[in-house]
């Protein structure tokens, strides 16, 4: 979806951080630094973030300040991330999660 | 609930009358609903909009005070607030009203003239365009409307006017 | 206080104006709640900052504790739950601490209701709250073309700040037979041309793996769908603003009484007129305490850092006239037919409060 990001608007400024690349799904993507991943995706088109457990149906965000769960990735190989909260970095791999996700054990 | 009279056109109250109107610019304040709510009685300089007993009681204007001079249209948060004058030109109304989108229009412009439910009504010819500081981005946009629709013309879309560019 | 929202931040004020410390505990990377997605002007007096925008509020509270040697700021903390030694967990950088507090003001907000229908779970159908925080907060439009459920102050509200990001809204409907959000707000967005169709409500959401349209059909009086006067609407984003239940998680946990209050938007806590719960040392303030504006979740907050700093034995000259103040205030913002509901809501809870001895 292209024009996703608002560049002008009659009240607010947006600073935007520093641009960096990440990966979903093993396809390379950008955001700014900072933003939620869930921001960084949805400006890059990607609404689909998710399928649900059992029924296998697609999920994207639903209230974007981290209280609902609908939002859930596999982040840098941890599962359960709230994407809608957690901060984009450089390199991150932001991947679709399969299933419930498996906790990893500390290193 | 609403308690107090003088919806209805008057020199007090909140719409004034044809012959108020006639007399040169003044406010029309647009809030007919009981809410919380008085910075426009803060906002008005000459005493005009009447110190509130109640928050929320709904504003009342002296229009024998009221000059028209537009400090209370930026501060209401409602956007509730226009400046009707009647006596700009021969056949021609100014409609001040306040505008948060983009992008803002120019003096000269010609834009649609739209009603309370953004039905186009007529083609306005910007006329100024105000954005002090302390307006806090809501600007004002002077707008010449014919006369007969002062009282309905609240809101404009930029871009040009469907039904052409009006005349003089 | 847990929750530097409106509430919050107004409790922290009052309690450090009192002479007390304070530790701020918000899950989000700054302080102001969802004063920092509001872009409108606020209603209420001069003392609610009426006329300032909510995004300008949220730093103006900020700014008047931030640097204040008496109050810490715990920013990106999550609490998640009390523990019986009376000290509260904390997730910050996914590491526990705990903090002990010997009062406690809970003003954690409130979360959004869904409402069932076919589609409801596709991706575009965002809460309001998600739309404003995408839109206002990151820069980001939720969509090109936007069907609103819902014509509170929340659906009108977050309709006009669509259309001022560049958004089309196509229509906000409203279930209810009228609109139940201010006058002037819904005069906002009806001027650019929106229609707010009442008596009618989304009827389903179609969409392979996205939202690709919505159907929206009218309502009978008895609330019961009418044959034959569905509409399609190509949409791909549906905006559900259909009111707010309070964030009582922790109340729960922590063991305070809580009462279902349908006016105040679900479960809430009983509590006293200084807003202490039945748990001795938390109190509650903002849309925890009852579903209400951001002006009135101020007040709730000042009243309640007030009487948790007083009740540590702190002393102010103008306590008493700042806590009659906010008192009246409060009623004053309550008083107008729109805070009807709210008015019945708390004589409700307090009857209830008075029931089980949690309120004199």
């Amino acid at each position: 979806m292209t024009g996703a990001r608002i560049t002008v608007h009659p009240i607010l400024e947006f600073k935007e951080g520093r641009k960096v690349r990440f990966t979903f799904d093993g396809q390379v993507l950008e955001g700014y630094e900072g933003e939620p991943i869930a921001a960084a995706l949805h400006a890059a088109g990607v609404r689909v973030l998710g399928e649900s457990p059992k029924l296998k149906r697609p999920r994207g965000f639903f209230c974007a300040i981290g209280n609902c769960s609908s939002c859930l990735m596999t982040v840098d190989g941890r599962p359960n991330v709230r994407v809608c909260t957690e901060k984009l970095r450089e390199g991150m791999r932001v991947e679709t999660q399969a299933g419930k996700g498996v906790l990893l054990a500390n290193d | 609930m609403r308690d107090k009279p003088c919806v209805e056109p008057g020199t007090q109250g909140r719409i004034p009358d044809a012959a108020r109107r006639a007399r040169g610019p003044c406010a029309v304040i647009e809030c007919f609903e009981e809410i919380p709510c008085d910075p426009c009685h803060d906002a008005c300089r000459r005493g005009a909009i009447r110190p509130f007993d109640d928050i929320n009681h709904l504003p009342e204007v002296d229009f024998n005070r009221c000059n028209g001079c537009g400090a209370c249209i930026s501060v209401c948060p409602g956007l509730a607030i226009f400046v009707v004058d009647e006596t700009w030109k021969d056949d021609l109304a100014v409609v001040r009203l306040p505008y948060e989108f983009l992008p803002l229009p120019s003096p000269g412009d010609t834009v649609a003239g739209l009603d309370r439910s953004g039905r186009e009504c007529c083609a306005a010819t910007v006329v100024r365009v105000e954005k002090a500081k302390r307006q806090d981005r809501t600007a004002v946009v002077w707008i010449e409307v014919p006369k007969p629709l002062s009282m309905e013309v609240r809101h404009i879309r930029v871009g040009g006017s469907a039904i052409g560019s009006r005349e003089g | 206080m847990i929750g530097a929202g409106p509430a919050g931040l107004c409790a922290a004020i009052a309690a450090r104006d009192m002479g007390a410390r304070v530790t701020c505990v918000d899950s989000g990377d700054r302080p102001g709640g969802q004063l920092v997605k509001q872009t409108h002007k606020f209603f209420g007096s001069r003392a609610e900052f009426a006329g300032k925008r909510g995004i300008d509020i949220a730093g103006m509270l900020a700014d008047r504790i931030r640097d204040d040697p008496m109050v810490e700021f715990m920013l990106d903390s999550t609490v998640i739950g009390f523990y019986d030694d009376g000290a509260i967990g904390i997730e910050h950088n996914d590491a526990l601490t705990f903090l002990r507090g010997e009062r406690i003001v809970c003003a954690t907000g409130a979360s959004e209701r869904m409402l069932a229908f076919p589609g409801n779970d596709l991706p575009g159908v965002y809460g309001a709250g998600a739309v404003q925080t995408l839109m206002n907060v990151y820069g980001v439009r939720p969509g090109k073309a936007v069907l609103m459920v819902g014509a509170g102050n929340i659906g009108l509200i977050v309709s006009y700040q669509l259309l001022q990001a560049g958004v089309e809204v196509v229509a906000v409907v409203e279930a209810m037979p009228q609109v139940g959000g201010y006058d002037v707000h819904a005069r906002k967005i009806q001027r650019v041309g929106v229609p707010i169709l009442t008596s009618h409500t989304v009827k389903a959401v179609h969409g392979t793996r996205v939202v690709e349209g919505a159907t929206v059909v009218a309502l009978g009086s008895d609330f019961r769908p009418i044959p034959a006067t569905e509409e399609y609407f190509h949409v791909d984003t549906v905006c559900l603003a259909v009111g707010l239940t309070p964030l009582a998680d922790l109340l729960w946990q922590a063991g305070c009484k809580m009462a279902y209050v349908p006016e105040l938007g679900g479960h809430v806590a009983l509590r006293g007129e200084d807003y202490e719960t039945s748990r001795r040392g938390i109190y509650v303030a903002g849309d925890l305490a009852g579903i209400e504006e951001a002006s009135s979740a101020m007040i709730e907050g000042t009243i309640a850092g007030l009487s948790a700093a007083q009740s540590l034995g702190h002393e102010a000259p103008d306590f008493e006239e700042r806590l009659a103040t906010a008192r009246a205030e409060l009623a004053a913002l309550r008083s107008g037919p729109k805070g009807q509901k709210v008015r019945l809501g708390i004589e409700r809870l307090m009857r209830l409060g008075r029931e089980v001895g949690v309120v004199a």
